[in-house]
């Protein structure tokens, strides 16, 4: 495994709608060495999400290479994809997407009934995730009792349960207020210092982006 | 947590909803389950029939009679050891809604005929003894509150005029399936005054009651008294007291007809109760399933997901079902005893209410699994709820 934990050379990625090409990402070429935490900014329709979803492997480019956590993702098929998904990629997105009839701990857990992990094992690694995000005491809580701030922590702890290799971060603060915000950038921040996790953050504010350590924009499918 | 665990918090999301899936799939299914035990009452005489009686009737057709000297040529039959003989009397009791069976029967052969039929020997025997005397079933009895010695009075509509009897007998079923519901007068007492009133109708009964020594030869002798009496007076059709009830059963066919349509319009409706909530779940869960795809879940995952819920509400709602058929058929029963010998849900009924159920919540999840699989990760992930 080479030291870049994301690498993209020449990516084309379109969309057809009735035969018609719409470009969105135009030959984009990128590496991220591990443990960098990178923030991608753009307007709105830039094609960050589209990105996104390519290094998470939930979308697949028109044409390209694109390697992720050592493995020339384009190239596997549906099945192979979701299990490297469940072991290398923790997803955090704008609406946290937790499930309503789940507890904070169940809402976490979720990832860990891929894996083989013994119920108390699981239990140690959700009570490990939930302590980082600071939630230990709400684990019985479900999303609808829990603020925005900490549903999205919550969602946090669920991209880390299973020490992905690489965190991708949809526009995270975006639903959020000021303080809110603040907190989650903090998290953040700390799992890219403390715990070493490779971050690429999506977002539209620049104080979070200036908690990153390296900046990029997107504009109009070009990475500049 | 397992997988289940959110297959069952999932199918109570929406409360209300879900419980008014419920109660509407188990009121369906209670629904079925009575129709189906409704038509298998109908069918109950033809069930109750016993294999080693014949019965002889006009081959015309049932509403004309034969003459009473053929009763003499039948004993004489090989394989035939007993003959009776009986009319139908068709009075009406005050006033016709009132309906019940009435027989004229041979008073000699007519136990020895049907052992199913117990009356008390003392009771019989007065029977045999007065020409106006009638056995009548429990049921009947019940019914109209009679009891040994009360004079009933019918009004003839085959027969005109008035008919005057006295109960004498009582009788019950040897088994649960056994008709206690018929009013069995003699036929000599009908014959004599006849005879007198309209002289041209005398000396004929309405079908022959002949009872075989062995039941497997049934078809055998069947055709053999039919042969004897081809080209006489009265041509003779004789099948088995089963398809003699069975033709009388089908004379109402277009009622079971109809009702076994409904009962299979009533599994429609379940279906789409609750296909329709099915689909509304899996609309609204889109983005969900994207979402459990994007940690790394799996196409048979959701189909687990989908199915699992389906399959809970359809259960439970075909549970809650025949709980309210094993309450409301004894509600049934009793309201309708008069009518039917026995109404009651057999455990086949009920098996089959739970599979209809159950085939129920696998078709419903159909469209909602395909819907679901069809979609990309991208796509739903892009449905904002
Ligand atoms: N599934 C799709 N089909 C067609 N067009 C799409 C699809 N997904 C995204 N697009 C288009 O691609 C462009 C980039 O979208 P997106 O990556 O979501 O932008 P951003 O996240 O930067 O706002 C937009 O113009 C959007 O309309
Ligand atoms: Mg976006």
């Amino acid at each position: 495994m080479s030291d870049s934990m994301v690498n993209i050379f020449g990516l084309y990625k379109s969309y057809y709608r009735d035969s018609l090409e719409i470009p969105v990402l135009r030959n984009i070429s990128l590496k991220i060495p591990e443990g960098e935490f990178l923030a991608l900014m753009g307007p709105s329709g830039s094609g960050k999400t589209t990105l996104l979803n390519l290094l998470a492997g939930i979308d697949q480019p028109t044409s390209g290479t694109l390697s992720v956590a050592g493995e020339e993702i384009s190239q596997l098929n549906e099945n192979e994809l979701a299990k490297w998904r469940s072991r290398h990629i923790g997803f955090i997105f704008q609406f946290y997407n937790l499930m309503p009839v789940l507890t904070a701990f169940e809402n976490v857990e979720l990832p860990l009934l891929l894996t083989k992990l013994t119920k108390k094992e699981r239990k140690e690694h959700v009570e490990t995730a939930l302590s980082i995000v600071g939630l230990a005491e709400r684990m019985k809580h479900y999303p609808r009792q829990l603020s925005g701030g900490q549903e999205q922590r919550v969602a946090i702890a669920r991209a880390i349960v299973t020490d992905p290799s690489l965190i991708l971060a949809d526009e995270p603060t975006g639903d959020l207020d000021k303080h809110s915000a603040e907190e989650i950038m903090i998290l953040l921040t700390r799992l890219n210092q403390e715990f070493k996790k490779t971050i690429v953050m999506v977002t539209h504010d620049p104080r979070a982006a200036e908690k990153a350590k390296i900046v990029r924009h997107l504009d109009k499918g070009e990475l500049d | 947590m397992k997988v289940f665990k959110l297959i069952f918090k999932n199918s109570v999301r929406h409360r209300l909803r879900t419980i008014l899936t419920i109660l509407g799939l188990a009121l369906a299914v209670m629904a079925f389950g009575l129709i189906r035990t409704f038509i298998k009452a109908w069918y109950a005489g033809a069930d109750a029939a016993s294999p080693d009686r014949l019965i002889t009737r006009s081959s015309v057709s049932i509403v004309f009679t034969l003459p009473i000297s053929y009763k003499e040529q039948l004993m004489k039959m090989d394989g035939i050891s007993d003959v009776s003989y009986a009319n139908w009397f068709g009075g009406i009791y005050i006033d016709p809604k009132n309906f019940f069976a009435q027989f004229a029967v041979e008073p000699e052969t007519f136990l020895k005929m049907y052992p199913e039929y117990i009356v008390p020997a003392d009771q019989y025997q007065a029977f045999l003894q007065e020409r106006k005397a009638v056995i009548i079933g429990r049921r009947l009895a019940d019914r109209f509150g009679w009891k040994i010695g009360d004079p009933v009075s019918l009004t003839g509509t085959i027969y005109p005029g008035n008919w005057d009897f006295v109960i004498r007998g009582i009788y019950t079923g040897k088994e649960d399936i056994t008709d206690e519901t018929i009013f069995v007068m003699r036929f000599d007492y009908l014959d004599e005054v006849i005879r007198r009133d309209m002289p041209g109708r005398a000396g004929q009964i309405g079908w022959y009651v002949l009872k075989m020594d062995n039941p497997a030869r049934a078809a055998e002798i069947s055709k053999a008294v039919d042969a004897h009496f081809k080209n006489s007076l009265a041509e003779t059709l004789t099948e088995t007291e089963k398809e003699f009830q069975m033709s009388f059963i089908q004379m109402a066919g277009a009622i079971i007809i109809g009702l076994r349509v409904i009962s299979y319009l009533i599994i429609g409706v379940i279906l789409l109760v609750l296909a329709n909530t099915m689909a509304m779940t899996a609309r609204e869960r889109v983005s969900e399933h994207a979402f459990l795809r994007t940690l790394g879940f799996r196409k048979y995952h959701l189909f687990g997901l989908i199915l699992g819920e389906s399959l809970i509400i359809a259960f439970i709602g075909g549970l809650i079902g025949i709980l309210l058929l094993s309450i409301v058929e004894n509600v049934v029963a009793v309201a309708i005893k008069q009518f039917f010998p026995s109404f009651s849900a057999d455990l086949i009924t009920y098996f089959t209410c739970m599979a209809t159920a159950f085939i129920v919540g696998i078709g419903a999840s159909i469209f909602p699994i395909q819907r679901a699989m069809r979609i990309k990760i991208v796509d739903g992930l892009r449905v904002v709820d």
